[in-house]
């Protein structure tokens, strides 16, 4: 592992199901601590772009290298227990289980966190994704908000290096996206990385600092969020959908 | 006085349902799968202490630190090579490939050890009969207060773990949600692996049992089966100490049959099987409808 390099880098993704080509030849670096947003229209491969980062699908190209070592081999479990956390559009929250325990299993089995330390490490995140009044409720009884929250608070848990989130913010008002947004910022600021798909692009762009826009399967702009926003490919494939700037998703 | 003995005699026998049960109980929480070879599995746990105690002289009880690991291991073959290449089929494909299992290990028994019926109680020598008589008609059984201390210690300790371990957490996530626990770092077929070597090392203890309490032979594995099954429905499918009150209810339930009539033992127990399933069926629709009802009453 080498200190300056891209703590996950993606060379020539390919995946296709059945006929139809959902990424092809995809290049994708992240920086360490690094925030990068995704956009792009629906059927882009945002998503499975980051089903395949996360390793719940294997590409049929292209190769994934994650603090140098190379993971495209590996499934889900073993990419989470390397670091690599991924929170889903829909929350799926152990509903049976209280919320404590919920992050108490996530770190558990994806940190190898033990005893009072694993207790202490959940009560921190509990606090930092501001569920703490509600760590003895079970997690069937929460409502959408506080489920993003357990989600993200989850992912967490495993004491990922990269997190990967996808459509956090929908569903929810801008008030309450506006809560998400200050805990994943305070995220960042512990220094994880993050890849964050979003279609509230207004949202995003308050803590990316690098927009990834995607069509078709492929990679058309990736830079500095303002300039990606502003390239005319992007505003052909994503905000030419549309007539206004695309509020919600 | 004499009626007070029969029920305190089926709270005994229902504890050994409820042993017999657990791990069928604990299976079909975790994995969703009603294990059909379990009642198998159970009586050939009995022939292995039995073949360790008549050739080996090994007690049933030191024989069961030989035999639960064993048994164990042959849970996790059995997750390996039949369970989850059944599971991926749906529901009822490990319905019918643990019915055939049953048949299979049912025969491959007949064949090794004949039709004899066959006993523990003799490696256990006075303990199989010793009592305490508190009265003129109650008694208690020393063996029987054994398995209720086991049944006891055996759904407490299951529970505990569940809850308190970090195997225990991890195979209640994944009871909950196989798809996902992944991505918190949870190998799912390991999870399923080791949850059914636990229930299949529980079934050993049940074989214990079996074979201390009463007398077993190649084909008893579909009696056990049905008893512990009964306990699990009228407990409750999942829950652990619902299949305690369970298999203490059907327990007390035949005993207060046979009390009746002497051939009443057998039909009063499914008898409040049927009951109960009826219950289940029947019960909830009803107190919707009541509630509902209430509810616009107050309304009006």
């Amino acid at each position: 592992m080498t200190q300056t390099g891209p703590i996950l880098a993606a060379t020539g993704l390919g995946k296709r199901f059945g006929a139809l080509v959902v990424l092809e030849d995809v290049d994708f670096t992240v920086g360490i601590g690094e925030a990068v947003g995704i956009v792009g229209p629906n059927g882009a491969g945002k998503t499975t772009l980051l089903n395949v980062l996360s390793g719940r699908y294997a590409p049929e190209a292209g190769r994934i290298t994650f603090r140098g070592a190379d993971v495209t081999a590996l499934d889900v479990a073993a990419r989470c227990r390397l670091g690599i956390a991924r929170s889903h559009q829909i929350p799926r929250p152990f509903g049976g289980m209280t919320v404590f325990e919920n992050l108490l299993v996530a770190a558990a089995a994806g940190a190898g966190a033990r005893g009072r330390m694993a207790e202490q490490r959940v009560l921190e995140t509990l606090a930092l994704c501001g569920l703490l009044g509600l760590a003895n409720r079970r997690g069937e009884t929460l409502g959408l908000l506080d489920r993003k929250r357990l989600e993200l608070a989850r992912a967490l848990a495993t004491e990922p290096a990269l997190l990967l989130l996808d459509e956090i913010g929908a569903g929810l008002t801008d008030g309450e996206a506006r809560g998400l947004v200050e805990i994943i910022g305070a995220i960042r600021e512990r220094g994880i990385a993050i890849v964050w798909i979003e279609h509230i692009v207004h949202v995003l762009v308050q803590v990316v600092g690098r927009l990834v826009c995607m069509d078709a399967g492929r990679v058309i702009a990736d830079g500095e969020p303002a300039a990606v926003l502003r390239n005319a490919a992007v505003i052909d494939a994503y905000l030419g959908s549309a007539t206004h700037a695309p509020a919600h998703g | 006085m004499i009626f007070l003995n029969q029920i305190l005699q089926g709270i005994f026998l229902g504890a050994y349902y409820a042993l017999i049960a657990c791990s069928l109980s604990f299976l079909f929480g975790v994995m969703r799968i009603i294990n059909l070879a379990h009642g198998s599995f159970i009586v050939v746990a009995a022939f292995l202490l039995f073949v360790l105690a008549d050739r080996f002289g090994l007690p049933p009880w030191l024989g069961l630190i030989l035999v639960v690991p064993v048994m164990a291991a042959l849970g996790w073959v059995l997750q390996v090579l039949v369970l989850e290449r059944s599971l991926k089929g749906g529901l009822l494909v490990p319905l019918l490939s643990t019915f055939g299992l049953a048949i299979v290990i049912d025969n491959l028994l007949f064949e090794g050890f004949g039709a004899d019926t066959r006993s523990l109680a003799p490696a256990i020598g006075d303990l199989a009969f010793a009592s305490w008589t508190l009265s003129d008609d109650v008694t208690i059984g020393q063996l029987d207060a054994i398995i209720l201390l086991a049944a006891i210690v055996v759904l407490g300790g299951l529970q505990l773990f569940l809850a308190q371990t970090r195997l225990g957490r991890a195979i209640r996530a994944t009871a909950e949600a196989p798809d996902i626990v992944g991505l918190i770092g949870i190998d799912a077929r390991a999870v399923y692996g080791f949850a059914t070597a636990i229930a299949i090392a529980l079934a050993a203890i049940a074989g214990a049992f079996l074979g201390l309490r009463a007398t077993f032979n190649p084909y008893s594995g579909g009696m056990q089966l049905l008893f512990a099954f009964e306990a699990v429905v009228i407990g409750g499918f999942g829950s652990l100490w619902g299949t305690l009150i369970g298999g203490i209810v059907l327990g007390v339930a035949q005993t207060l049959g046979a009390f009746i009539n002497p051939h009443g033992f057998l039909i009063a127990g499914h008898g409040f099987f049927l009951a109960v399933l009826i219950a289940r069926l029947y019960l909830p629709p009803l107190a919707e409808r009541l509630r509902r009802r209430g509810r616009k009453a107050v309304a009006a």
